[in-house]
């Protein structure tokens, strides 16, 4: 009988080849499909201890609210959440009373690394202009983890992030979902599990990058569609051929082709779809190629006209990651208001608030706080534990993490801000903040605020500190 | 949640009470804390009169004349409208779209004297969508393309103070002030290095100056030819004579000094524009009583310019005495310059100096505080009621006056809602409002 490690890990290799038992009897190689994970995460939680956060008011990141709430963190995950909690002995206790606790925020939409501060031609890594579809690109191959944004973000109580190729292609190429730690290596910053996604691109800029600046395609709308329509009907091919192969209906083995793998993970569901997209039209458009071809969307971006179209939206069970109020820098972002993600919300959407800016993902709560009000006032009721889902239960949803992180709830990951204030006033600040238990930035103690080797001795001519 | 209430009784009031009516011949809010921004500082309970589009009486003993439309601003806040101080307001529409955009040029017939005044939209709809949030005037500036083109110069023109409340009469001060570029942008439109800008400028005004001292010589064609046109240098004429500041969008500390020196060799009124390492040479600015214009969040180091950029610049610069005002740098968000005043607050600067750095600083910088910039008898009513803190982000206006003129809370973006608040109904969207 097989002891417990040897079944997993013969079921692991089994899921891994995705080939069933007795496929390759013909005595050559077995038939595997290509290693999914050949990056894979390196990162280790920093040390922990037991710790209970006592007395804060707790939004939980799901829509719940405790006052005067506890929370019990042990071995990096949240162990119990409620009120009058017992210390367990040897535990460390913070007070926070007066403060308030909340999951840590979760970007969808960031380019640090992939444009990392100096932003100089030689950092500019976010774009693969090449050519309008470039599906063979994986974002973390152009992360810079030295990019002083990712502390600054941290400052500001974001722990995870999707980090996204820019959007002048069709289809960008691959993202990665990072714990937002210091680390040598963007490995150490991958989040363990977490599925990749998938940059698309609506709209203009595709548009203007390949048709107004070099007359190739797409140069219009229906050219933008036809792309990304001739990359699907590639992709389902591939993928066949390849189903076909694994599972011995065919001998040829199909050769690997980086671009139609990746595409191929998003049929087989592997991989989740993140579709910059302004236009409530164009998202209507992007919804129907999903159907052909048999994906789904995990979250249009930017989605400035989210608001016109919520209800679809909300039956496809699409996220939009939305800003507060950027409108009006090129027509398809004509249309802003200010009540766009409570709009999305109300219709029964899942809206996220999510930055595209070093300088916004900084203060992704300040950016859900103008929504709130602007909702309130407007006569869409909203209160401020209900928007907490923005920031943290609905992208952790979206880059498929929610398992993991999100909400402050048993089992998960106590991945924590510890504010000292209301989140949603413009004086509070992140005070503490712990990725998997562990303290990763804390305001009052120099010693635990991370900075970017690229910071060191350039404002500090004489060797002075800061 | 009070204030939110009290805002809709304010509104149904207004509504009811001024239907149509732009100009309210006396107007009284009563029972507000007044941010007066001059020396009668903050007022609590206090009242505010206007009449004809001035403030006629602001503090806790005002008389109340009969027929005047009443406000009731208890609960709330009342500031000067806000300024920014380096905007694009009716000189660029949709940011792509180059054909609504007339803030920067590539022509070198033109520097100094390449002026805005007369190619202002007040129709421009970034207009109504911040001034019901509370932006009253700004100034709007030449700006330079971030990637600049052949023919650009490093002094970009002039600029001119508009208020946002009509569009009639809505220039304040035209051309007053000049506008250049330093450091990488600088060096970028004047031939690569940041040597050549500084020799443009000082070759520039050193002609301005013999054009001065030598205008029937020049009338007559007898004097040595210029690089510049006639246009340009009555403009550096004006910065020499102290007529206009100069204003520099610069960010490294020792460009800031090199802007220093310049002004200080030519007697010219300098403003820094940017000055993200500004902190660094606080002293000197503020000896030299040179004042900034910043945006506080900025506080990552974007480029090899700005390495020192940090969320604490305004509180150091004012710590050391230098005026600060604010610009986002982004006029179709002017609104959020409130936002990041708060920032700059909960980074450690003053609170009534935040309100200054919205308000009557800009306004002492470009020369306009005359009529605008506090609350006081005789100045123009530019007037805004928030429901609480203004630098909240959770407060809003309830109302706003711009010369006295009560400012309908109507935008594109507030039509759009209005419009798509609700989906489904027999017809389509377009058939609403």
């Amino acid at each position: 009988m097989m002891n417990k490690t040897t079944l997993i890990i013969t079921l692991l290799v089994l899921l891994t080849a995705c080939s069933p038992p007795g496929g390759s009897g013909r005595g050559d190689d077995p038939r595997v499909a290509p290693n999914p994970d050949p990056f894979p995460s390196t990162y280790r939680p920093l040390p922990s201890e037991t710790m209970l956060i006592r007395g804060a008011t707790i939004f939980t990141g799901d829509g719940g609210r405790i006052d005067d709430g506890d929370l019990l963190v042990r071995d990096g995950k949240i162990a119990e959440l409620g009120q009058n909690l017992v210390l367990p002995d040897g535990a460390m206790e913070i007070d926070a009373s007066g403060k308030w606790l909340t999951p840590g925020i979760i970007d969808t939409h960031s380019h640090l690394g992939v444009y990392a501060s100096p932003g100089v031609a030689a950092q500019s890594d976010g774009n693969e202009a090449t050519a309008p579809v470039t599906a063979e690109v994986w974002a973390e191959h152009s992360v810079n983890p030295k990019d002083p944004g990712f502390a600054a973000a941290l400052a500001g109580g974001v722990t995870s992030m999707q980090i996204l190729p820019g959007s002048a292609n069709l289809i960008g190429g691959r993202s990665v979902t990072v714990k937002n730690v210091p680390s040598r290596t963007t490995q150490g910053m991958k989040f363990p599990g977490a599925p990749y996604g998938l940059k698309m691109a609506c709209g203009e800029n595709p548009k203007r990058v390949y048709g107004a600046e070099r007359q190739l395609a797409p140069s219009t709308g229906m050219g933008n569609v036809a792309g990304y329509r001739a990359a699907w009907i590639e992709a389902s091919a591939y993928n066949e051929a390849w189903q076909d192969y694994l599972s011995d209906k065919s001998d040829e083995k199909p050769v690997r082709d980086l671009k139609l793998e990746t595409l191929a993970g998003v049929l087989n569901g592997e991989i989740l779809v993140h579709n910059h997209c302004y236009r409530a039209d164009e998202m209507a458009t992007m919804i129907d190629i999903a159907k052909e071809f048999g994906y789904s969307i995990a979250s249009f971006h930017h989605a400035v006209e989210a608001y016109k179209v919520a209800d679809l939206l909300a039956e496809n069970n699409i996220c939009a990651s939305m800003w507060a109020d950027w409108w009006g820098f090129k027509i398809e972002a004509y249309d802003g208001v200010r009540e766009n993600i409570a709009l999305v919300d109300k219709a029964g959407g899942c809206a996220i608030v999510h930055s595209d800016s070093s300088s916004g993902i900084q203060r992704l709560n300040q950016e859900a706080a103008k929504v709130i009000a602007a909702a309130n006032r407007n006569g869409i009721p909203v209160l401020e534990e209900q928007a907490m889902r923005w920031l943290t239960e609905n992208p952790a949803k979206a880059l498929g993490i929610d398992d993991q992180t999100g909400t402050l709830a048993a089992g998960k990951n106590a991945d924590l801000v510890i504010w000292d204030g209301n989140p949603f006033s413009v004086y509070s600040h992140a005070e503490n903040v712990f990725v998997d238990g562990a303290l990763v930035y804390d305001r009052n103690d120099p010693a635990r605020q991370p900075r970017s080797d690229f910071l060191l001795g350039i404002m500090e001519i004489d060797g002075e500190i800061r | 949640m009070r204030a939110r209430k009290n805002y809709f009784a304010a509104s149904l009031l207004l509504c009811s009470v001024l239907p149509g009516v732009a100009y309210a011949e006396a107007l009284i809010i009563t029972g507000a804390r007044i941010h007066t921004m001059s020396d009668q500082g903050t007022l609590s309970d206090a009242t505010v009169l206007v009449e004809n589009g001035r403030i006629v009486a602001v503090g806790n003993n005002v008389d109340i004349p009969d027929g005047a439309t009443l406000i009731d601003g208890s609960g709330r806040v009342v500031t000067p409208g806000f300024f920014d101080a380096y905007s694009y307001f009716g000189v660029a529409e949709i940011s792509l779209i180059e054909q609504t955009v007339d803030v920067f040029q590539s022509d070198d017939r033109f520097t100094a004297s390449f002026e805005l005044g007369d190619v202002i939209n007040p129709r421009s709809t970034l207009i109504p969508i911040n001034r019901i949030e509370g932006v009253t005037r700004a100034m709007v500036a030449p700006h330079s393309r971030s990637t600049p083109e052949p023919g650009a110069s490093p002094i970009t023109g002039l600029g001119t103070v508009i208020h946002l409340g009509s569009t009639e009469n809505f220039i304040v001060a035209r051309n007053s002030a000049l506008f250049v570029e330093l450091g990488e942008t600088g060096a970028a439109l004047s031939g690569g290095s940041r040597a050549n800008t500084l020799l443009l400028l000082r070759e520039a005004l050193q002609d301005a100056r013999d054009l001065a001292a030598n205008r029937s010589q020049y009338d007559q064609g007898a004097r040595r030819p210029y690089r510049l046109g006639r246009l340009d240098l009555e403009v550096l004429i004006s910065a020499l004579n102290g007529q206009i500041p100069l204003v520099a969008s610069v960010h490294r500390a020792s460009d800031i000094e090199a802007a220093l020196r310049l002004a200080d060799e030519f007697g010219i009124r300098l403003i820094i524009n940017g000055g993200a390492e500004a902190w660094v040479v606080a002293e000197k600015l503020s000896l030299a009583q040179v004042p900034v214009i910043l945006d506080p969040l900025n506080n990552l180091p974007r480029s090899f310019e700005s390495l020192g950029s940090t969320l604490e610049n305004s509180a150091r610069l004012e710590a050391a005495g230098v005026t600060v005002a604010f610009s986002s740098g982004n006029s179709h968000n002017s609104r959020n310059m409130k936002q990041a005043a708060g920032v700059a607050v909960a980074n450690g600067l003053d609170y009534e100096a935040a309100l200054k750095g919205l308000t009557i600083n800009p306004a002492r910088m470009y020369g306009v505080d005359e009529k605008y910039g506090t609350i006081a008898p005789g100045m123009d009513a530019d007037l805004v009621v928030w429901s609480g803190d203004p630098l909240e982000v959770t407060t809003f206006a309830d109302m706003v006056l711009i010369k006295g003129r009560l400012i309908p809370m109507v935008s594109r973006s507030t039509l759009l809602f209005e419009r798509y608040k609700e989906l489904g109904g027999e017809l389509p969207p377009a058939y609403r409002n």
